[in-house]
Order: C-alpha cells, then structure tokens, then sequence
C-alpha cells in the first residue's frame, strides 16, 4: 500500500518540534510584570540617554489608552501583561570582541539549530548578528562592514553611538500610537538590530541576525531598523527558532525599513518559533508590526517562509510613497496542529507608476486556520499604480481552514488591479500521475508542495533557501521529499 | 470620526409599530438588537466603506399614496404593486394562475416572518422586523410551473418617506418560477426604502429573483435577502443596480441541502454621487454544491462601490466548488471602488476561487475603435456595455434584459 492521506495526517500530528531545547545560561532578569519603574530599569541596564527612556515611557502611556486588536482570525487567550519578564539577558562578564570569546554553551546552541557561526563565516559573505534573549551576543564582520561605511550593530549600541540616525528614524515608518503591540514593543523593547546603508553603497554580503527566546517566562520584544539610503541595496534575513516551553510566550517586534531614492532593500525572513505541541498546548504568539517605507524609485521586497508560533499576526507592509517605487511580497505560511495564522500584506500607494506584487501561498494541515489578510490601497493621486496578488490554499486534511479576506481599495481611474485566490487540495489526478511514474505518494505529495511553494522559495537568498526547505521539511514532515 | 449618538432612539419616534404577524422571539430580538446598538459607523467591518449617517440624521415617516402609471420592465405578467410600502389593489393583477398564491404579508397568516432572516446585530433588519408597513407573501405550491413571470413593483413617493417592506418568498418542492422585483421612485426625494425578502426553495425547485434598483438619485436603499435552500434546488438572483442615491444589499444564501446551484449576478453602473454597497454571503453547510457569482460594476463621476464578497464552506461540507469574482471600471478619478472578495474554506475537498479585478477602459481598444471611424464616445459605450453584458448574458429574461439596456440608454446614452 502507498502512503495514504490518513497516515499523513498522523505523521503530522505526531511532527514534534525539533528544536526544543533550553540553554542552561544564567540570566539577569527583570522582576515580572510591566510599568513605569520596570522600564526605568530597562532603560537603565541598556545604560540609555535620556530622550530614550523618555521615549519609552511616552509609548506606554500610549499604550495603557490603546486596546487589543481583536479583527484577526485567530483565537487565543490574551497574555497577562503583569506576568511577563519584560527583560532577561544573558549574564556574561563582559561581551565578546571576537568569535573566540563567545560562551562555548551559546555557540553549541547555534550548532543545534545547525546555523553555526563557523559554517556562516566558511560560506562567507553572511554576516551575523546573533540576539540570543534579547542582547545581542555577537557581531560578525562588523569591521568588514565598517570599510564600506555600513553600520550594522545591535540597536542598543545604535542608540548609543548614532544616537542622530536613531532619533530621526525610529517610528517614522511605525509610529508609537500604531497598534497595540507596536506601542508595547516601543515602550519594553530590548534589543534589536540596526542598519544603515550610506549612499550608492551595495552591501556585498547577506546581513543576518537570529532571534532566539530561551529564558522561560520571557517575551521577546526586538526592534529593527534597516535604513537604505539613496541608491544603496541591501538584503537582509531573519530567522527565528524557539525552545519547547509550555505556557505561551509573547514575541511583539517592530521592524522598519527605509529605502530612499532609488535604494532597494531586501528583506527575508525564516520564521520557526515554537508552534506549540500536537495539543496546541504551549506555543509562542508571534504579533509583529513589519513596514517599509519607499521613497522614489525605490524598491522593498519581503520574503517569508513562517511555519512555527502557535499564533501568527503579521502584515510585512510597504508604503510606496515615492513615484516609480516598487513593493513585493512573497510568503509561504505553513500551519499544523493548533496553530494559527492571519498574516498578508499592506500595499499602500501614494506615488505615481508605483507597483506591486504579492504572492501568497498557505498551506494548513492538522486542526490548523490559516488567513490570508491583505490591504492594496490605490490613493488619488497614485497614476498607473500597478498590483497583482495572487493567494491560493492548500488544504491538507478536513479539519483545518483556509480563509482569504483582501481588502481592495480603490480611488484612481488609471490603476489596474487584479486579485486572485484559489483553494484546493492536493489533486487525486495529480498524485495518480506520480504514482503511475512510479514516485511514491510520500514523495509525490513532496514534490507538488515544494512545487507549489517554488514561487516563493526562490524569492530567498540561497543560504537561506536550503533552511527554508528543511523547515518546511519539518512542519510537514513525511510529506516532502 | 462619525458620532451617531442615539440617532436610532429619534428615528424611532416618527414610526408606527408593525401588524405584521411576526413571532415574539422575533420582535423581541429586533428590540434588543435596537437597545443594544446604534446606527453603524464606518468602524464596523459591515459598514466599513458605507456612511448612514444621512439615513441617521433625517426624520422619516411612513405615508399612504396613489400612483397613476408606471414604467415597467414587463408588460405580460403576474404583477404586484406597492406604494411606500402599503398594497395597492388597483395596480395589482386579479387573476392568478393556479398554484401561485400572492397575498399582502399582513394579510396572510404566516409563520415564516422573521424565521430566515436572522441576521445578527443588522440594525436595519432590525427596524424592518418592528416597523415594517406591509409587503408582498408569495407562495408557489408544489410542482407549480408558472408560465409567466410574477412582477413585484415597489414604488416609493414624496419628501422623506420611508417605505418598509417585509416579503416572504415560498417556492415548494419542485415548482419553478421567474420573480421579477422592480424598485421605482415617482417624485421621491430623500426617502428611505427597507427591504426585507425572506426566500425559501425548497427541494427540487427552481427560483429565479431580478432585482432591479431603478430608484432616482436621492433617495436611501436598504435591501436585505435572506435564503435558505434544500436539496437539489436551483436559486439564481440578478441584483441590477441602476439608479440610487444610497444603495445598500445585503444577500445572505444559506445552501442547507445537497446538490444545489445557487448563481449570484449583479452589475452596479453609478455615476454623480452615487453610493452602491453590494454584501453576499454564500454558505454552504451541506456537500456537493455548485455556486457561481459574478458582480460588475461601473463607476463614474464622484461615486463609489462596494463590493464584498464571502463564501463560506462549512466543515464537512466536502466537493463544493464555489466560484466568486468582482469586476470593476473606474471613468473618473473622483469615482472610487472598494473590494473585498472573502473565501473562508473549512473543507479539504474542495475547489473555490475567487478574482477580483480594478481597471480602466484600454485605451488600445480605444484607438483600434477609433481608427474604424467609431467616435470616442461611442467606442467607450461599446466597451463599457460588453464589460456589463458578461453579467446580463446571464440573465434568463430577455424583457428584462432590455428594460436595463434601454435604462442605461436613458442615463448615460450608451446603445447596447
């Protein structure tokens, strides 16, 4: 007998997330809980200016005034608010200068999750900073970047040594009273990364962080600022994995890009936190605020491979306000289990001759609700505005949903528009074709996701294409050959 | 932000209490939903693109009137006529074929009112559940063929009037029917039509509903149609939206049998200020059905469209093949479309899709039209009528599919 759809679905059920592990590094936390005082605190481990601390406290008195967004699909208990550690760093005497310094226990942690710095640095040209709760634990090629004027460094050292560049850019793009999570994220965020691009500059190499929650009880409220200035390009990738841990975790980020005239940032993210076990017990709830901002001619692309969090709400949105600027987004969003997404994008077109694409691919299996949420926003004065979303669904049991809501909003008469979805399963045909060229049902069900999801993967910079497939590996397991 | 406080309790005032035989629970539940809420603001996700705040803010009232003579779409048929939401016997046809019973809602003892449409937290059903004036009770009965189609015309006169109508549409096991309803103002202005039609098809039977909104441009709309279908029945509605100032839909189709096919057509051409809102929801909560939607709208000048689409597969409800698309072309840059084609899919072996389209006339065409010594006029007629006709070719009734074209010739001069 071949592989039938039953045992599938059992083997996905039975998929147990492979990267739970903890390690044992003491921290220095936060009392739980969140006001006034504990962002004082914060702001005093971080050793911040004054303007900073400032901040912080202006976007939590916004946020006690704002309430929790409740439109998405998705369900889930709200997080206590008071019974969170705000901030957890790793505790290490003094932070390492180079590789060699770093604590041998936080490099077998990366070796697990199979992203070694050494593997990183023999493929050359990626560059990584590594934010392990919070604080970020190393920067590679920080002084290669350094020649060509590139500041890429952890957003705590941002505010200290360009403290100029912070305070111009920072919640340009998302500002404070944005959403309720953004506003938390602004008022608690513990470290992030920054980067800027100087003019006409080409960054040679991938920049690369990745988040790790590890502290149990912990949330993760990181920060990124890519700036891009005139005709400078970038490509940037994030990729997320977090330990097993039973209660939920809460990851609010706020991410925002700046491309300037004609700059071109692209922005790739793996995202595999911990989705929760086969009970949809546990899990971490990932609500992140993602936007770029486009001047003229500019370009910013996102990329999303997300199969982990037990909770997905995230819209990566590009403001295309500059004339001739150009927005994509690609996105594969795996669900299993009990986990649920709601994620898509914003198009927002201001300029003239400004396009956009989106392609969306979801793929639910388990008792999983997966939602595609997008926005294409033609403004007045956006002449020849162009966009073109395509979003298809692939069901792979009858439990779970696939829903599509696309917001299409309208107000030139010279923009063309098109919108399509489709949702299906698996084709019997399709898989009959296989079988009869003699390629298993495993592997035929292999092939027609990967072929589906092809689009997309592309769209990822190669060192992060082949992770991208081992994790969608992983979320379906069996079923990708 | 719009601050409607309490508009609803002063719109109430001017309005009489229905006679209609509507259940307790019903009425009940209408009175909650008006304690609980106000008119909608555009921060809620129904009312997102729609303002009311004009309906909110002007004091209706019901009123009596006689018309003399109307333009209707068919001349041979079963016609029923109301005038701002009261039965007119005079317009009214006498003689009814055997197996259709037409009545006044109030004067059928009918069980039915307000058991489809339940609706939730719809201010405006809810105001048609306590105030509604009077309406049209449709029977068709069992294996009943009509030969000619039933007319439902519903007139609206004078200053800020309201017309609140309630109909309960009932076509038995495998009868077929035509039921063409036409909406129509004489020397109306800002008055406010409240349409509720609760359709039952049941099994076998096969249902088709014109909906024609020939309303002039001043006045308020509000239509709500609710379905429910049994098995292997056939239900097919063409909502044409022609004239009106404020024009809100509200179809909900609840395919609850196997075997169904349920078609959903509209077309929306607008112009000046007009304001057109179409909201369907297709559910299918039971296996092996087909359904098919096409909406296409035109927007001219200042006005707006709305288009929101939802179809809903339910768990177990397995080989469904629901198809959805919305299609639009914006003539003025003043005029502006909001779309929001919605798929929410709970079953695996299934096939939907939905596609949503914004554009403009090609200029290529245009100028191909052009070079063929065809104005430019007549060349952007000729395009927007064939964008248009994907939607009439679809329509059974050829008298009606004229009364449209020869209406659109009136309003914007365009030749089909």
């Amino acid at each position: 007998m071949g592989y039938t759809e039953e045992e599938l679905a059992e083997d996905l059920k039975n998929q147990e997330y492979k990267y739970g592990f903890t390690t044992d590094i003491e921290s220095d936390d936060a009392p739980k809980g969140l006001n006034e005082d504990i962002i004082r605190l914060i702001s005093k481990k971080k050793e911040e200016p004054e303007w900073m601390l400032e901040y912080r406290l202006n976007a939590y008195r916004i946020w006690l005034t704002m309430e929790e967004p409740i439109w998405a699909h998705v369900s889930f208990e709200k997080p206590n608010y008071q019974d969170i550690i705000f901030y957890s760093a790793p505790k290490q005497n003094q932070k390492a200068k180079t590789w060699e310094d770093v604590d041998p226990e936080l490099k077998e942690t990366m070796n697990k999750l199979g992203i070694s710095l050494e593997e990183q640095k023999r493929l050359q040209g990626v560059a990584v900073d590594f934010v392990m709760d919070s604080v970020s634990v190393a920067t590679s090629f920080k002084e290669k970047l350094k020649e060509l004027g590139i500041i890429f460094c952890s957003f705590s050292d941002a505010v200290k040594e360009h403290p100029d560049l912070i305070q111009k850019y920072m919640s340009s793009v998302v500002p404070v009273t944005d959403n309720y999570y953004a506003a938390l994220n602004s008022a608690v965020f513990s470290d992030g990364t920054f980067c800027y691009i100087p003019k006409g500059v080409r960054c040679p190499m991938e920049l690369s962080t990745y988040f790790r929650m590890n502290k149990s009880g912990t949330g993760q409220f990181e920060r990124t600022l890519v700036v891009a200035d005139e005709g400078a390009y970038c490509s940037y990738l994030e990729g997320c994995t977090a330990p097993q841990r039973d209660e939920n975790q809460l990851h609010a980020a706020v991410v925002e890009l700046i491309a300037m005239d004609n700059a071109e940032i692209k922005y790739s993210t793996v995202q595999n936190w911990y989705p929760g076990d086969k009970n949809g017990k546990g899990g971490v709830y990932n609500l992140v605020t993602k936007r770029g901002l486009c001047e003229k001619g500019a370009k910013i692309s996102w990329t999303q491979v997300e199969t982990g969090s037990a909770v997905t709400w995230k819209y990566p949105s590009c403001i295309l306000k500059g004339d001739n600027s150009v927005g994509e987004f690609y996105s594969v969003a795996v669900t299993n289990n009990f986990q649920q997404a709601d994620t898509g994008t914003k198009m927002v077109h201001i300029g003239k001759n400004t396009k956009s694409t989106i392609i969306s691919k979801g793929i639910s299996a388990g008792k999983s609700q997966n939602s595609y949420r997008g926005l294409v926003q033609i403004h007045k004065n956006a002449d020849n505005a162009r966009n073109f979303s395509q979003c298809d669904s692939l069901l792979m049991t009858d439990e779970c949903g696939a829903h599509t809501f696309p917001y299409i909003e309208c107000k030139n008469s010279t923009a063309k528009i098109e919108h399509e979805a489709t949702t299906s399963k698996i084709g019997e045909d399709q898989i009959f074709y296989c079988l009869q060229r003699g390629i298993s049902e495993e592997k035929a069900i292999g092939l027609i996701v990967n072929g589906y999801c092809k689009e997309v993967l592309n769209k990822l910079p190669m060192e992060f294409a082949a992770e991208a497939q081992k994790l969608l590996a992983v979320s379906l397991e069996n079923s990708v050959g | 932000m719009e601050v409607l406080d309490n508009k609803i309790t002063k719109f109430r005032e001017g309005l009489a209490k229905t006679n209609l035989s509507f259940r307790e629970e019903s009425l009940k539940y209408a009175e909650d939903t008006l304690t609980e809420l106000d008119f909608p603001t555009t921060r809620v996700e129904r009312w997102k693109y729609t303002r009311v705040a004009k309906i909110a803010n002007t004091q209706f009232s019901s009123r009596k009137d006689v018309v003399k003579q109307l333009n209707l779409p068919i001349q041979d048929a079963y016609t029923v006529v109301l005038v701002n939401g009261y039965f007119d016997k005079e317009l009214s046809s006498k003689n009814l074929p055997e197996g259709v019973e037409i009545s006044a809602t109030s004067q059928s003892a009918n069980n039915l009112l307000g058991k489809v449409a339940t609706i939730k937290n719809e201010v405006f059903t809810a105001l048609n559940t306590l105030y509604a004036t009077d309406g049209v009770s449709l029977r068709i009965k069992a294996k009943t063929i009509v030969d000619k189609p039933i007319q439902l015309v519903h007139v609206i006169t004078g200053e800020n009037t309201i017309a609140t109508v309630r109909n309960v549409l009932v076509s038995e096991r495998f009868s077929e029917a035509e039921v063409v309803q036409v909406f129509l103002s004489e020397n109306a202005n800002a008055s406010f039509t409240n349409n509720v039609s609760e359709i039952i098809v049941e099994e076998g039977a096969k249902l088709v509903l014109d909906k024609l909104q020939n309303e002039s441009e001043s006045n308020f709309h509000y239509s709500n149609e609710c379905v429910q279908q049994a098995s292997n029945s056939n239900f097919k509605i063409n909502t044409i939206t022609l004239n009106g100032g404020l024009v809100r839909n509200d179809l909900t189709i609840d395919v609850d049998g196997e075997n169904c096919e349920t078609h959903l057509n509209g077309a929306y051409i607008l112009k000046g200020k007009q304001h057109v809102d179409n909201h369907t929801v297709v559910n299918h909560l039971k296996p092996n059905c087909h359904s098919n939607e096409m909406y296409k709208g035109v927007m001219d000048d200042q006005s707006t469209g709305v288009f929101n689409g939802r179809i809903l597969v339910s768990k177990d409800s397995q080989k469904i093949e629901a198809y959805q698309s919305n299609g639009n072309v914006l003539l003025s840059d003043s005029a502006s479309i909001n779309s929001k084609p919605e798929l929410e899919i709970y079953a695996d072996n299934v096939k939907c899709s939905h596609g949503s389209t914004t554009g403009q006339l090609d200029d290529e065409a245009i100028y191909y039209l052009r070079t063929r010594g065809i104005s430019e006029k007549s060349a952007k007629a000729l395009m927007v009528t064939a964008f248009i006709s994907d939607v009439t070719k679809r329509m059974d009734n050829d008298k009606v599919v004229e009364y449209v074209h020869n209406q659109l010739h009136d309003r914007f001069g365009w030749d089909f």
